[in-house]
């Protein structure tokens, strides 16, 4: 592959700018959600994740203070004062007095408003109004004003969705099913996969193409005999039937024709001199499996491993079907999903949420993505 | 909470630890039984030959009941669930199957099936293709690939409040926060509410199923793209050929194996595509497909084990000529050992 098609400068730049295309769009869907949630829950409204960085304006109304405000300079009787009270740190691009034109006048200007009457309201927020005659009544002037404000950045929503929205609690829900999940299969698919490598017996070939077979079967066809069974379980011990054991059993059960199959692709490619030398030595068939073939396949258990877990923690069916939905059963895939229903508009929570789902596998998939591939391509190129 | 936590360890101390003690049980005893070491000859071979017969099952026997309750079992029993009631009790012949040529939300589900059949493998893998290729030329190859592979570790709930996010819709002339909108406003078109448009939602979904899968196409392409021997692609260069010739009619033909490969796991993954459906749209404005229907008959009104059973097997049938293929070139490779 290292044949350059094409050496011309200009089809070399095309290239590049392709693959930049490519990659903008790919990671730009994730981007938006990170700084969406890390934004303040107003901004998120007021402008889109992509000005975050610009200042976000809005048009606001306001009241001036009343006339119990005012002192005299100079004959005449003025209101003073900063808009914003506090001073934050904003600034008015234009303002009015009319709800139909909120940004009739730039800022800084004064403006007539009838009767001898000025309004001046400056960028930083601070106004005088002004007029020959006495202020009356206990309501202040209205005024319009659009103003920026500079961008917010905050981790507010992170405490919010981990502690008053039950994230946190689902994200150990999560990894409670996903732990056990990941780790039961392993030593089960070994063993198998090591029999049916490198054993000889009756039935083997039918076992592999059957193995083979169910590596496709769809989850669906063991859902409903599966719950049935649980249920009937469940009545005749008098235990519940959604329980975290069920579905440590059930990902087992799912995740063992990939385990037995990579596994045993894996093992069987081991080199038969090994074997065979350490079998005249006198080692049993236990022996060899221990000592020799445990220790060598430790790249393809790594890539299984990989594969089970973010399956596990990315399921939503499973878990949906065979876990309940209260607090203490509920995963994370689970609760965005039902987050969805109930805070379909609030996106600092949504989006928070899916950050935090999707934070474990992107580690996972960043730390250990040589043992992924690895397994991507054992699992798929060889046998398909 | 805590609780939990330590039942979690307890359950992979008490997993493992049964596992390794099963195993090593098992083939301790099967040596006490049959010895092999100090007894005469003849018998140590007789009884090595004895164990020979029994310790495979031992081996294979822990995944192979597990496998029978969790994939054989449930198989069968769906089939045969698939011809009772909506309780699983009442014998009610092919009633489910003739329910299932009349419904309209189910014929509505499969014609998009078929349309995410039609659309999504292709994409992925002609995507995924273009990507291979393209990355394999530049220095920065590699992070560009790790960053479009990436959505492949998203789980499709995550991807569907990703996604959710840049269709988001606010009224017109108000400012869109949703980037697919921003951009049509921006340009003077109208924002629309893509996922409620009856037919053209189906694609707004099967984006996300491309964004995430396109990665794994490449993967998988590329690597055998390496397995081109670098003399045909140089001889092709020689002998004039452009880039687009060395593409369609060298690359292309010599990965065929791997292109159907990639191409029928998707598939797989397309029939079973459930959970960017239901949490996207839940199958309203007509986006239903078959996995997220099942679900839907698993627990309506208390469930509907009949229909969804028959559902399932819809599914399955579709999967069915995918399995036999795989079984074949299986046989094929173990064959020419």
């Amino acid at each position: 592959m290292a044949v350059a098609t094409g050496n011309s400068f200009a089809s070399r730049f095309g290239v590049h700018i392709a693959v930049l295309v490519f990659v903008v769009i790919w990671t730009i869907p994730t981007l938006g959600i990170l700084v969406s949630s890390l934004r303040d829950k107003d901004q998120i409204i007021a402008s889109g994740w992509w000005n975050s960085f610009a200042s976000s304006s809005q048009t606001e109304a306001g009241r001036l203070p009343p006339a119990s405000a005012q002192t005299q300079k100079d004959g005449k009787y003025v209101i003073e004062g900063n808009i914003f009270g506090d001073g934050a740190k904003r600034a008015i691009s234009a303002f009015g007095v009319k709800a139909a034109a909120p940004t009739q006048y730039p800022a800084g200007t004064s403006v007539d408003l009838g009767d001898g009457v000025s309004l001046q309201l400056n960028a930083d927020g601070s106004f005088v109004l002004a007029s020959p005659k006495a202020f009356e009544g206990d309501r202040g002037q209205r005024v319009y004003y659009a103003s920026s404000a500079p961008p917010k950045f905050t981790t507010d929503n992170y405490k919010t969705v981990m502690f008053s929205e039950g994230i946190g609690r689902s994200f150990m829900n999560s990894l409670t099913v996903t732990i056990p999940a990941t780790v039961i299969p392993i030593l089960i698919a070994a063993f198998a996969a090591y029999a049916l490598a490198w054993m000889r017996f009756p039935g083997r070939a039918l076992l592999i193409a059957v193995i083979i077979g169910l590596l496709v079967v769809p989850l669906q066809m063991s859902l409903i005999p599966l719950l049935r069974l649980y249920n009937g379980v469940g009545t005749f011990f008098g235990v519940p039937s959604k329980t975290y054991l069920g579905i440590w059993l059930a990902h087992t059960g799912f995740g063992l024709p990939f385990a037995i199959y990579l596994l045993r692709s894996y093992i069987a490619g081991l080199p038969r001199e090994i074997m065979e030398s350490a079998r005249i030595d006198g080692a049993s068939d236990f022996e060899i499996f221990v000592k020799i073939v445990l220790p060598l396949s430790f790249p393809v258990l790594a890539s299984f491993a990989i594969f089970q877990f973010l399956w596990v923690w990315n399921d939503l069916l499973v878990a949906m079907v065979f876990l309940g939905t209260a607090p203490d059963q509920i995963v994370l895939t689970a609760k965005l999903n039902a987050l969805l229903g109930s805070r379909g508009g609030n996106w600092e929570i949504l989006t928070t949420s899916a950050f935090i789902t999707i934070i474990v596998p992107l580690i996972v998939f960043f730390s250990l993505q040589r043992y992924f591939v690895r397994g991507l391509l054992a699992g798929s190129v060889k046998g398909g | 909470m805590a609780a939990q936590i330590f039942s979690a360890i307890f359950v992979i101390i008490i997993g493992v630890g049964g596992c390794v003690a099963y195993f090593w049980g098992a083939n301790k005893l099967l040596d006490l039984i049959f010895p092999s070491r100090g007894v005469s000859g003849t018998a140590a071979v007789n009884n090595l030959r004895r164990q020979g017969l029994v310790r495979p099952w031992l081996f294979v026997g822990p995944a192979l009941i597990i496998l029978t309750i969790y994939l054989i079992y449930p198989v069968i029993a769906t089939l045969w669930l698939s011809f009772f009631d909506r309780g699983g009790t009442n014998f009610v012949g092919a009633a489910n199957y003739e329910w299932a040529l009349r419904d309209p939300d189910l014929r509505n589900a499969i014609l998009n099936n078929i349309l995410w059949l039609a659309v999504v493998p292709a994409a992925c893998t002609f995507l995924g293709l273009i990507i291979a290729v393209l990355t394999d030329k530049i220095w920065w190859g590699t992070i560009a690939k790790s960053l479009i592979f990436l959505p492949l570790a998203i789980s499709f709930v995550g991807a569907s409040v990703i996604w959710k996010f840049i269709y988001e819709y606010r009224g017109e002339g108000q400012i869109q926060i949703g980037l697919l909108n921003a951009i049509i406003q921006y340009f003077g078109g109208q924002p629309q509410v893509w996922i409620s448009l009856p037919f053209w939602n189906n694609f707004f979904l099967m984006v996300i199923l491309i964004w995430i899968q396109t990665g794994f196409a490449m993967v998988i392409l590329s690597s055998a793209l390496r397995g081109i021997p670098e003399e045909t692609l140089e001889a092709a260069v020689i002998d004039g050929a452009n880039p687009f010739q060395i593409f369609w009619k060298i690359m292309v033909p010599q990965i065929w194996g791997t292109i159907a490969v990639v191409w029928t796991t998707i598939t797989i993954l397309v029939l079973k595509v459930f959970d960017i459906v239901l949490t996207m749209t839940n199958g309203q404005w007509n986006s239903q497909v078959l996995a997220n229907l099942m679900f839907d008959w698993m627990f309506r009104g208390g469930g509907d084990f009949g229909r969804g059973a028959t559902i399932a097997i819809i599914i399955m049938i579709a999967v069915i000529p995918i399995m036999i293929w795989n079984i074949r070139q299986a046989n094929k490779e173990t064959g020419g050992h």
